[in-house]
């Protein structure tokens, strides 16, 4: 900001709208006419060209899906096989790669989120509570590709060497549970991409969940205190109460974003096209498929056929994105009705 | 115990907890940090700004300047195709469509994007920009990386423009300005600081996306400045020297995600910072 002029500062109009002119000369009135239709008609086809985006990203997904889903049918999403070399393609192994990696990262981190949205906005002594919130911030603003990297080099090797072993031995033996943690510590897998997941979504949903608490009316928390509740007892019987719709936004918000990443998956899952009830076994997702073979798949059946995953993965994404936003919507109308 | 005793020892876990999972969330983003800073700072080196990413076998041990020009090139034309779009939208839904249906789907779909997967942004440019021009571009790099710079600019831009007061547009409409006028000589310059705000996370967002690179801008071993051609760019030469068999092409990765995570942790402290000072200037916004 330069100084003399606050940002708000009036200054610019008296200096540069000609005013005795636009009243004197009727050309100059034409003029602004003019100018006035163009600059709306460029701010509206800017806010139409967001629509024709959507709807662009839906049409040419389903063109560029359609030889594979016109060949396969609905056998697509119910076969496991994923064979480029018999040109057999079926989407079953990614996408139930997809569903648990991510119902794994919202297990770690929606009670992780709402323990920070918590802490910062009832607990946190003042003078932390911005430093804090920016750090979770920051932490929303890192690259997926730093999650990956760090996942494959740092996160795989320690999992592989202390904590596989020791699901392996504990929980293996456990009867139905214990399937779920068979089988040798690879490090990547299932279970390793499910955790980078979790922390890569951890902020999304403690950002929203803080805000979402932060709309909660003081008197209403006053009125519980007043009553000899405890801290947690105006949590848990005020607070989660009134801002239910915004948790289950924040939550799904989360579950958007974990169900369509790329980058972070890809590195850690293993890339195996396969069906394994071990959440230490590698497995692959929709989005790390198309990441990983996408450039290199020959022939037209192939390519159609990850076009299509794309398209599973857009119908999937932008429900639960949809529903998330109505949500949180309804919150923000609730909020400014109320005051 | 006492239901008293009860309530405390519940009320005393649960608060525990919750600083726990605040303490893990920041160990989680410090151990992130710690790798990057020892792994990457051990590849820093004047190298990385002069010379080109190494072939398989050769005797120099290469830098990443033709990535970083080209990640550079693709993320300006990104934000100087999507940024204004972004603004211009933003525009018209604060000024002139504030409560048209228009403007309410908008803002449902912009709200959408914004979250949507890159993968699928980058599967859609591949499509209308890759397939008819029937090979890789750094052209098609930067498109995508608009189509994702729109959405983080126009949530920006109107929430900017609604905190202008109101009695400043009348003051203007009063005097007989037209509402275009009264945009770009009142509004804009009162949004001006948070409407750059937009446009430095639209650019930290967009510098380090990788997936809609993948198959778009592709990669490239060598200097290119053709448009037209595929070009090297941070992201993907992170990928794929990371999952390569060489140490030093992992830590020319190492390198690089630094480098990118810096640029982006930059931008976005710079981002907030302007947004604090706005916020004070125009009394603790709504």
């Amino acid at each position: 900001m330069d100084g003399e002029l606050g940002p708000l500062g009036a200054e610019p109009a008296t200096r540069s709208i000609p005013l005795t002119v636009a009243i004197i000369d009727p050309r100059h009135a034409a003029k602004q006419q003019i100018y006035e239709r163009l600059f709306r008609a460029a701010t509206l086809s800017a806010a139409v060209l967001v629509l024709l985006i959507l709807g662009g990203v839906a049409l040419s997904l389903l063109q560029g899906a359609w030889p594979a889903l016109h060949r396969f049918g609905l056998h697509f999403v119910t076969s496991e096989v994923w064979n480029p070399v018999t040109d057999k393609f079926g989407a079953l192994a990614a996408i139930y790669g997809t569903l648990v990696t991510s119902a794994i990262a919202m297990a770690i981190a929606v009670p992780a989120g709402f323990g920070i949205a918590l802490f910062l906005t009832e607990l946190c002594p003042p003078v932390l509570k911005r430093p804090i919130g920016v750090a979770v911030e920051l932490l929303a603003a890192v690259p997926s590709i730093i999650f990956g990297i760090w996942g494959l080099f740092v996160l795989a090797p320690v999992l592989q060497r202390h904590v596989q072993p020791w699901l392996i031995e504990h929980l293996g033996p456990l009867p139905a549970v214990g399937r779920l943690f068979q089988g040798p510590p690879f490090g990547i897998g299932i279970l390793t991409a499910g955790i980078v997941l979790a922390i890569m979504v951890l902020p999304f949903i403690a950002a929203t969940m803080r805000d979402v608490f932060d709309t909660v009316p003081a008197m209403l928390k006053e009125s519980g205190y007043g009553l000899g509740a405890t801290t947690w007892e105006v949590i848990w019987n005020v607070v989660v109460p009134h801002s239910r719709a915004g948790i289950v936004g924040g939550v799904m918000l989360g579950l958007g974003r974990a169900l369509g990443e790329t980058m972070a998956v890809t590195f850690v899952i293993g890339n195996a096209h396969r069906i394994s009830v071990s959440l230490l076994a590698p497995g692959t997702t929709i989005s790390s498929a198309i990441a990983n073979e996408f450039t290199e798949a020959v022939g037209d059946l192939y390519t159609s056929s990850l076009i299509a995953l794309g398209l599973l993965l857009f119908l999937i994404t932008f429900s639960v994105i949809a529903a998330a936003q109505a949500m949180l919507r309804r919150l923000e109308r609730r909020a400014l009705t109320s005051i | 115990m006492s239901r008293r005793g009860f309530r405390k020892l519940k009320n005393g876990l649960f608060l525990g907890l919750s600083m726990v999972a605040t303490a893990a969330g920041l160990a989680a983003l410090g151990a992130i940090l710690f790798t990057l800073i020892t792994h990457g700072l051990a590849g820093l080196s004047p190298r990385l700004f002069t010379q080109m990413t190494p072939v398989p076998n050769s005797a120099q041990p290469g830098g990443l300047l033709n990535a970083i020009f080209g990640s550079a090139v693709m993320t300006a034309i990104g934000i100087l195709v999507g940024g204004p779009i972004g603004v211009l939208a933003g525009t018209y839904l604060s000024e002139y469509g504030r409560n048209s249906r228009l403007s309410t789907a908008v803002r449902f779909i912009n709200d959408v994007l914004l979250s949507a997967p890159s993968i699928i942004i980058g599967l859609f440019i591949y499509e209308i920009v890759v397939v008819p021009m029937g090979h890789f571009s750094a052209l098609a790099g930067a498109f995508s990386l608009a189509v994702l710079a729109i959405p983080v600019t126009l949530r920006t831009t109107e929430d900017m423009l609604n905190l202008v007061p109101a009695g400043m547009k009348d003051s203007s409409a009063a005097l007989g300005a037209h509402p275009w006028r009264t945009t770009i000589s009142i509004l804009y310059p009162a949004a001006r600081s948070g409407i750059v705000t937009g446009l430095l996370l639209a650019v930290a967002r967009i510098s380090g996306e990788t997936a809609p690179l993948l198959f778009t801008a592709l990669n490239k071993q060598f200097w290119s400045t053709n448009l037209a051609e595929p070009m090297a760019n941070l992201p993907v030469v992170i990928f794929q020297f990371a999952l390569s068999p060489y140490a030093e092409w992992q830590q020319l990765a190492w390198a690089g995600a630094l480098l990118i995570t810096v640029t982006i942790l930059v931008l976005s402290v710079a981002a907030r910072m302007l947004l604090a000072v706005l916020y004070r200037q125009s009394g603790g916004g709504r």
